[in-house]
């Protein structure tokens, strides 16, 4: 009786207020903070420190959004997500938008209803040996014990890659990362295979990093963004363009420096002076302020900087650059004009 | 006499052998090797086989835990001081992780300078158990355990004063309803007891704590659920779900034990279904199927979601327990109480329950004891129970690669608390003891 009636009060407190939530950026607003779901814990992308303060290249995502609709990077609340739990919080409204390493592939596109508003990392699933093994080409791998995530596109991956190549394996199923480090260090497995981030972030945790290499192959793509809910595009956008900001800031050479100086009057170059609000209003198209790029750049910086400081060649991580440099230095990174 | 002896017998001896020491295989810790470690060639190779073991285990985790470094603030730090102090490859721990992470696996991100919140908050509660767990204690103290759920709320998640308070009053309405509506009709002292309370926490509660709240706004500064973590949220879920799940679990004990059918097949069912299934899968039902039917943009809290299901699960485990208990007593007891005259609630009360929990405390606190690890589950869902809050520790750049130092600190507080339970119980049992052995 007394959960009947209190269950039905919520359904009808639910169902107003399902009813009021129509545009995602008006209940943001009124809430006065972003709920962006973040993975529990992945080095370099999202993981929260001494002070309980979230870090990294994920969360620089979802900073820079906050601060594109606030003007104050730290209007965000983070809703650590699992493997299973990502999705549902995203599809429910109890997140507005999902950074969490999430690859975009056509099922959760399309199937799963959801939108990915870009790419912000270029992952791909790579091999790490021990040197000593001398492998030089993951084809060389014939006969090797392979420690692998169960239940992980990784896990497909690796089974399609051998067979391509007429080789055998021997997988070592293995739960998480974790595990992961502790078996390949004990010997259990030649080879350990997950996302080339994740190898790279691995390794660096050895006593000797020297001693493993990471093979040549990516045997996949994993393009990795953020994503919002299907039916909000005016929600979508904001997204999309807080990240393409981002993404032009660098190829324009707008750092966390200068954008001082740059957004204080017009300038000569009419994108930045588009991109920062000093020019047209662009700002006001998405419904935000007219320097909300510039919010959004002053948030944790361009997408060069974000990635420096959190997972670049500087950080213990030190991944380079590699596909995720701009498209004009030879990359994949690359945003349509701000005009 | 002596001398016909003398010189028949002449070996007989006439003094007294001084007492000597027994043999020095027969006394002491000798004796005590001979007789538990040495007894036969099977045991000595036994005993050397478990020396040896014990002697490894030793040799490599004691100078792992003697040389382990406290003051470091990364893991790679921690191996350069290694390597600087005592040379590489040396086993030694990295304790710094502990030292600079303790309090976000106590607390999770519960605001520092209300710390002391959460540790008001436990002494209350062993404030208000203490007269629950020893009988000596004078009875009026059980009216403070009456006020310190609402208290430790008060304390925990803060926000207004009000709120507990009107809440706390919908049990003076339903205590009100019995003792006014009772004398006149039964039945519907019962009902109204059970259905003016409900109709005061939806209708007037709110109202009435938003209305005094206003007037005189007295309260702590309010920190919302996701804030928790680590052994608080353990202790949160493992205490609520142990206190709710207790009464509910006798309940359903004595409804499935009952003649009416109804009630008795409605106790099966919720028996076995929730037994049945996984606890991990009622915390994926809490976190994600609920919000798939819940309405989108609800807000149910989901500590709650996750409190109530715990709840249910190890009502189910104690129903079947106390049911256990409800089994082993004599049916003499039955029909004892039925011939004094005691009606169904007054028998349960004074004959039958006392004597079933008696025999039940067992089995409950080991539900208890599993209930309390259970709650690590939640690490599934996304909840930084210490587990989770060990996997975002080691998600960090300073502290990526370190695992035994966290789970050996983890492990031990969930040891002393599950080991405190069990000892209660054993104290508990020996207190109750009535039959004569």
């Amino acid at each position: 009786m007394k959960k009947t009636v209190f269950f039905g009060a919520l359904t009808v407190a639910g169902l107003a207020a399902g009813m009021a939530s129509a545009a995602t950026l008006d209940d943001v607003k009124a809430r006065g903070s972003l709920n962006c779901g973040v993975t529990t814990g992945l080095v370099g992308f999202a993981a929260p420190n001494a002070e309980g303060v979230w870090e990294g290249f994920d969360v620089g995502v979802c900073r820079a959004v906050a601060a594109a609709i606030f003007g104050d990077p730290t209007a965000v609340e983070f809703v650590p997500t699992t493997g299973q739990t990502r999705f549902t919080a995203l599809a429910s409204g109890e997140i507005d938008l999902l950074a969490r390493n999430t690859t975009w592939t056509m099922s959760r596109d399309v199937d799963l209803k959801f939108e990915f508003v870009g790419v912000n990392y270029y992952d791909g699933q790579g091999f790490m040996v021990p040197k000593a093994l001398g492998v030089t080409s993951a084809k060389e791998l014939d006969g090797a014990t392979v420690c692998i995530q169960t239940g992980t596109t990784t896990e497909l991956n690796l089974a399609d890659f051998f067979r391509t190549n007429g080789i055998s394996y021997e997988p070592v199923p293995i739960e998480t990362n974790a595990e992961a480090q502790q078996q390949y260090l004990a010997g259990a497995c030649d080879v350990y295979t997950t996302d080339a981030s994740g190898l790279a972030a691995t390794r660096a945790t050895f006593e000797a990093p020297g001693d493993h290499v990471l093979l040549p192959e990516i045997i996949s793509k994993e393009p990795l963004g953020p994503l919002v809910r299907h039916g909000d595009n005016e929600w979508g956008d904001i997204a999309r363009w807080t990240l393409n900001a981002l993404i032009t800031a660098e190829e324009l050479g707008v750092t966390s420096e200068n954008i001082a100086e740059l957004s204080a009057a017009a300038g000569d170059n009419p994108e930045v002076n588009r991109l920062l609000g000093t020019e047209g209003e662009l700002g006001a198209q998405l419904g935000l302020d007219a320097d909300w790029a510039k919010n959004a750049i002053m948030a944790g910086g361009n997408y060069g900087e974000l990635f420096e400081n959190n997972i670049g060649e500087n950080t213990t991580i030190g991944l380079a650059r590699g596909l995720n440099a701009q498209w004009t230095d030879g990359g994949l990174i690359y945003s349509p004009p701000f005009r | 006499m002596s001398d016909t002896h003398a010189q028949t017998v002449p070996y007989v001896r006439k003094t007294m052998v001084e007492q000597s020491p027994p043999p020095a295989s027969e006394i002491g810790v000798v004796k005590w090797l001979r007789e538990n470690l040495f007894s036969g060639p099977l045991n000595i190779i036994l005993t050397l086989i478990s020396l040896w073991v014990v002697y490894w285990v030793v040799s490599h985790v004691g100078p792992w835990l003697i040389n382990g470094i406290w003051d470091a603030d990364s893991l790679s730090e921690c191996r350069e001081i290694r390597n600087a102090t005592m040379g590489e490859g040396t086993s030694a721990a990295c304790f710094g992780v502990i030292g600079e992470r303790w309090q976000q696996l106590v607390y999770g991100f519960y605001p520092k300078e209300a710390y002391w919140r959460p540790v008001v908050a436990l002494l209350v509660f062993f404030a208000g158990l203490a007269p629950v767990l020893f009988a000596s204690l004078p009875r009026k103290l059980l009216y403070f355990t009456m006020a310190s759920p609402f208290l430790m709320f008060m304390l925990l998640w803060g926000g207004s004063i009000w709120g507990p308070i009107a809440v706390a009053l919908g049990f003076g309405v339903g205590y009100a309803a019995i003792k006014l509506i009772s004398p006149i009709n039964g039945l519907l002292g019962t009902v109204a007891a059970i259905v003016l309370p409900i109709l005061y926490w939806f209708l007037i509660a709110g109202p009435l704590a938003g209305a005094v709240n206003s007037v005189l706004p007295i309260g702590l500064e309010y920190i919302p659920s996701k804030d928790f973590g680590g052994f608080l949220l353990s202790s949160i879920i493992g205490v609520a779900g142990i206190f709710l799940s207790l009464p509910l679990g006798i309940l359903l004990a004595l409804a499935r034990q009952s003649d009416l059918p109804i009630i008795k097949w409605c106790a099966v069912t919720f028996i076995e279904v929730i037994r049945g299934v996984p606890l991990i899968v009622w915390l994926f039902t809490a976190s994600l199927l609920l919000n798939y039917f819940l309405p989108p943009g609800t807000n149910f809290d989901l500590m709650l979601r996750v409190i109530i299901m715990v709840t249910l699960f190890s009502a189910a485990y104690i129903a079947e327990v106390v049911r256990g208990g409800l089994a082993a007593l004599p049916k003499g007891q039955y029909e004892g109480a039925d011939s004094l005259g005691l009606n169904y609630w007054q028998s349960m009360q004074l004959i039958i329950l006392p004597q079933a929990l008696k025999i039940s405390i067992p089995g409950i606190v080991n539900t208890f004891i599993g209930l309390f690890k259970d709650t690590t589950l939640v690490v599934f869902i996304g909840l930084f129970d210490p587990l989770g809050l060990a996997g975002a520790i080691r998600a960090s750049t300073e502290w990526n690669g370190i695992y035994w130092e966290l789970f050996l600190f983890i492990g031990i507080m969930f040891f002393i608390a599950c080991f405190s339970m069990g000892r209660y119980s054993l104290y508990l049992e020996k207190k109750l003891q009535r039959d004569h052995r």
